[in-house]
């Protein structure tokens, strides 16, 4: 069973659809222990960082899910909530990743918005990925590069495009709207 | 780097997808999931659906296919049509709507922006903006093309961007449904004065009209419906072609 942690961030029903269409079983919850002894956990989340953080410690989950041991995979907000902090609104992270997520800030069209490349995609994550295969992004904020980058995006900057550190893995587009090769990276992460 | 997005527009009607020819005459052109469905397959980056019926009674029934569609299709897909209100707009994203659009109703009450905005994030909100060509003027028009709001395009434009929009939507009616081209002067001006993703439309009929709007007007996404609909065009010809010209295409 794929628990999908629902805590009033973002349209999580779009990740249960795509799993839907690749035949596997998910869940919507905020119970830590549905998410404790789920096969894997998927951590979307899309809107404002503190908000969404504060969502989290209402139902005691920021506690939860940085322990969580099996595989997890954070899509988006979520990448961002599992770095260290964010500029956005000072919020604090969970801490899985070192790193900081900043806004974009230059003379380009902001949010990022849109299918764009993702470089240097080697992990099993990536298993049958195209290198350079382009995925669909929509964020105003990134987290930067860290020893647990894994791949990058440029947009005005290089930033991280996906995390992994030990059981957890991150993602700041959206698989579940990237057509194939997003779903070719959902199957990856269900094989994991 | 960045692509350019090519974007199949769905205007639908108790449930079917039509297309009328400068917002007249109204042709079937069949089942919106069944399009949607290919329009993802062919490679389409993302879709729009514009319900042009969308009344109190009709609502239900486009929030029902909005949850089929969103069950078929793995690209993002924006909704819109009548939609008046935040409770509106929360309808149509739990049903699996990925972003909403929002055009008179933002005329009529510009504080809906920010509330949108506020409430799901400046990316779900686009806010569309239909002009015309009135007294050496392009201005906004609301009602499907039928009432001048009095205010300049441009000045519209900046102002939902600091209202928090996400995207706008700049239909220019002197081309919708004439296949003439895009226009390129206002898309350009538009693109040039805000900070946000422009997507253009109106005027589409050839390959190359989509390389003019993305060279010479700076659009960020180029829309279109009936050359897509009926195959004159279709997507992956497009977009190899676009490649061809040197245009960052996925």
């Amino acid at each position: 069973m794929i628990a999908i942690v629902d805590y009033g961030a973002g349209n999580i029903r779009s990740v249960q659809n795509a799993l839907n269409r690749l035949g596997a079983e998910s869940m919507l919850t905020a119970d830590a222990k549905q998410l404790n002894v789920a096969d894997k956990v998927i951590f979307p989340g899309v809107g404002a960082a503190p908000y969404a953080m504060q969502q989290l410690r209402e139902r005691g989950l920021d506690q939860v899910i940085p322990n969580l041991q099996q595989p997890v995979l954070g899509i988006c907000l979520g990448l961002q909530l599992l770095c260290n902090e964010s500029e956005e609104g000072n919020a604090a992270g969970l801490g899985v990743f070192d790193t900081v997520v900043k806004q974009f800030d230059g003379d380009f069209k902001i949010p990022h918005m849109g299918w764009n490349e993702v470089n240097g995609n080697t992990y099993p994550l990536f298993r049958n990925v195209d290198s350079q295969a382009d995925f669909y992004y929509v964020h105003s904020y990134f987290a930067g590069t860290c020893e647990d980058t894994i791949a990058t995006t440029t947009y005005g900057t290089r930033f991280s495009a996906a995390l992994q550190k030990d059981n957890f893995m991150a993602v700041q587009f959206h698989p579940e709207k990237s057509g194939q090769v997003g779903e070719r990276l959902l199957l990856n992460f269900l094989e994991s | 780097m960045l692509k350019k997005r090519i974007i199949p527009c769905l205007d639908i009607q108790d449930g079917r997808t039509v297309k009328g020819v400068n917002f007249l005459g109204i042709k079937d052109a069949g089942d919106p999931v069944e399009l949607a469905r290919n329009y993802s397959a062919q490679g389409a980056d993302e879709l729009v659906f514009l319900d042009i019926t969308a009344t109190v009674e009709k609502r239900k029934t486009l929030v029902d296919l909005v949850v089929r569609i969103a069950r078929e299709i793995n690209i993002p897909f924006t909704v819109g049509g009548g939609i008046a209100s935040v409770e509106q707009a929360y309808e149509l994203l739990q049903a699996g709507a990925d972003k909403i659009t929002v055009n008179s109703a933002a005329v009529r009450q510009p504080s809906l922006i920010g509330a949108l905005s506020e409430r799901f994030g400046s990316q779900c909100v686009v806010v569309a903006v239909d002009t015309n060509w009135v007294d050496g003027e392009w201005m906004v028009f609301v009602k499907g093309g039928r009432k001048n709001t009095g205010l300049r395009t441009l000045d519209w434009c900046r102002e939902i961007e600091s209202l928090g929009a996400g995207e706008i939507l700049l239909t220019t009616m002197t081309q919708d449904g004439t296949k003439a081209g895009f226009e390129i002067d206002i898309t350009k001006a538009v693109s040039d004065a805000v900070g946000i993703p422009v997507i253009a439309s109106g005027g589409a009929g050839k390959k190359e009209h989509f390389t003019e709007v993305f060279q010479k007007a700076n659009a960020d996404a180029a829309l279109a419906a009936s050359i897509f609909h009926f195959n004159e065009i279709p997507i992956p010809e497009l977009k190899s072609f676009l490649k061809n010209q040197n245009i960052p295409i996925r």
